[in-house]
């Protein structure tokens, strides 16, 4: 792991679908065993290149999720390295038990994308907008469930699933329009946190994950300035969740607060409450979209009316230190 | 069906559907333009409803399966009072009740939700089936999408439509040859759509989508066959009428304002050609 934090809270000019376009690209190139399966969503992610680079390993299964993660399972069956994308929406409540079923349970391989995560998904709607998507993954036994920040972290990600090559993977992004945290280069590991600000006097540790990570780092300057001193650490990957930095944070700081772009009852606030309730029960408060449905809109006011943004992370913060 | 009026009711719903989309500057235009003809047709001249009851329980049904054409039904649904027609102007706007794809919880005559492609064909059934149980005259109405086809649940529908001779059930497919990454033979090809949905036991009829004419006759033919669902290929144009997105077939479009001018100026030159013929 090697990480660079920029710290500018500015847009990304890159879309951030193209950390995975590009990188895909790269890794397809080194390697044949590498298949893509695409549901008339390539447009939307940039990957109609793969399909020009390698048509015989790239492929458009038209508008048939569940056709489409079956296939998916049957080419990772022959060893192919499959990955497989759609909305998040799509690649996950469309293709459930396909992907539990052919795939998870058969225990083949399959990297699943999920793209316009959470409200990102914005113009497109509430039946676009996956909140739930983190859920159905996390529930799928020996799954890896990861919620990139930006392009940089996405990058590193991408370049890591192929060597995963035991249980499904589920990695939901955002398209465009992201704030870059991280320098590029940084490189992360599956399964490992990001402490991003850390000190001996921190009164609660934020945990956040997705376009919740920039949110949190502007959450610890308020807070520093008001003199209340916390930890942020980036969670990308909610599972295998990265147990002993989470109860190390809970020891140490005795107060949690989550922060995240999912429905709070099932998400990343969820799988740190359980490692929590067995290692170390802590105080917890959960940033997040309190169990509604998702709606139409631009990001930013979706980010204000599901409660995503900055004050929030403050106001849980302040609520979680009073419980201590 | 008074054909000079229904080709003005088209015209009007292009206009207004342009009027509904460029109120947010972009969406899908494509798959909106191309069912004005099929939408003046059926809320002009055959369907029963009461804008001012859109829940009326006698009412004909439309449930607009390909989601995303929101906008040509929001344009439609004003011109025919179910609520001020510029109401529809705040598309995708934050609390809008016209959000890109159709919600029943939001809008006056949305009787079914729908986005995720495929499922309308489903909802459209149970609907059909729930009216014939109930001895109501109702008919349903579902419009599919070509590339929505590829969705193996319409087949599902299609079946369970079929065996349960639902003839008060009527499906379209807009054949427009285009989804969202492309044409629908460079996706994921068909072969004879018609003939398919033939093969699945539902009465079908493929006509030049953008005829009124042929449109009320082949929902008139439908109707008279009993004991088989139908189903009506309509041959379409993406994008029909919209300047800047029939030349390319486009799925979603983010115009600059002059095109926007451009094919506000042409749809409503259109309309008054009509109107002065
Ligand atoms: C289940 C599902 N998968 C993907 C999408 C994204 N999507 C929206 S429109 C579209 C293309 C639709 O093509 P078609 O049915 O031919 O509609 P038309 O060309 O008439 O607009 C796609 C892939 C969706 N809405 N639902």
């Amino acid at each position: 792991m090697d990480v660079k934090v920029i710290g500018k809270h500015e847009k990304d000019a890159r879309a951030c679908r193209d950390a995975l376009a590009l990188t895909l690209d790269e890794l397809m190139a080194q390697d044949k065993r590498i298949c893509y399966v695409d549901c008339d969503l390539m447009s939307c992610v940039n990957t109609k290149r793969l399909r020009e680079h390698y048509p015989e390993r790239a492929f458009e299964a038209g508008i048939a999720e569940g056709n489409a993660a079956g296939v998916a399972a049957g080419l990772a069956a022959t060893g192919k390295k499959v990955f497989f994308h759609s909305f998040g929406t799509f690649s996950s409540r469309r293709c459930y038990d396909q992907i539990y079923m052919s795939a998870a349970y058969a225990g083949l391989t399959v990297h699943v994308l999920g793209s316009d995560a959470g409200v990102s998904a914005a113009f497109n709607g509430g039946t676009h907008m996956p909140l739930e998507d983190g859920a159905m993954y996390l529930s799928i036994p020996e799954s890896t469930v990861l919620d990139p920040a930006d392009y940089a972290q996405l990058e590193s990600i991408t370049r890591q699933l192929p060597g995963i090559e035991h249980g499904v993977t589920y990695t939901r992004f955002v398209r465009k329009g992201v704030i870059q945290v991280y320098e590029d280069g940084s490189t992360f590991e599956i399964g490992k946190g990001v402490v991003l600000h850390e000190s001996a006097a921190d009164q609660a540790t934020v945990i956040a994950s997705g376009i919740l990570v920039d949110e949190a780092l502007k959450a610890w300057e308020a807070l520093a300035a008001e003199g209340i001193a916390v930890r942020v650490i980036d969670m990308f990957t909610w599972k295998p969740l990265d147990e002993d930095l989470v109860e190390k944070a809970a020891r140490e700081t005795g107060a949690i607060v989550t922060a995240e772009n999912h429905n709070v009852t099932c998400g990343l606030g969820s799988v740190v409450a359980n490692c929590l309730a067995r290692r170390c029960p802590t105080v917890q408060e959960f940033v997040g979209v309190q169990d509604r449905f998702g709606q139409v809109g631009p990001q930013d006011f979706l980010m204000d009316e599901y409660g995503l943004r900055t004050a929030d992370i403050i106001c849980a913060v302040k609520r979680v230190i009073a419980r201590k | 069906m008074d054909e000079r009026r229904i080709k003005e009711l088209a015209a009007e719903i292009r206009l207004e559907t342009l009027r509904v989309i460029h109120s947010r500057g972009f969406g899908h235009v494509g798959g909106s333009m191309d069912l004005a003809d099929v939408m003046a047709v059926l809320y002009g001249a055959v369907m029963e409803y009461d804008p001012k009851q859109p829940r009326w329980e006698d009412r004909d049904w439309l449930v607009m399966s390909k989601g995303h054409a929101g906008p040509v039904a929001y344009a439609t649904f004003g011109l025919m009072g179910y609520y001020p027609k510029e109401e529809a102007y705040t598309l995708n706007q934050p609390h809008t009740k016209f959000p890109s794809h159709m919600d029943r919880k939001l809008t006056p005559g949305v009787d079914l939700t729908t986005g995720s492609l495929g499922q309308g064909a489903s909802t459209a059934v149970g609907a059909a089936l729930g009216n014939k149980i109930d001895g109501r005259k109702s008919r349903v109405y579902a419009i599919l999408g070509d590339g929505e086809l590829d969705e193996g649940e319409i087949w599902e529908a299609f079946h369970f439509a079929y065996a349960h001779k639902l003839d008060n059930l009527l499906f379209f497919v807009d054949k427009n040859g285009y989804q969202l990454d492309g044409p629908t033979d460079d996706i994921l090809a068909h072969s004879d759509i018609a003939a398919k949905c033939a093969a699945f036991g539902l009465y079908t009829q493929e006509i030049d989508g953008h005829d009124v004419t042929a449109i009320y006759e082949a929902i008139q033919n439908a109707q008279s066959k009993k004991g088989v669902p139908s189903c009506i290929v309509l041959d379409t144009i993406k994008g029909k009428g919209a300047t800047f997105a029939e030349p390319k077939r486009e799925h979603s479009s983010q115009p600059k304002e002059e095109q926007w001018a451009e094919a506000l100026a042409a749809a409503e030159q259109a309309l008054e050609t009509i109107r002065k013929a």
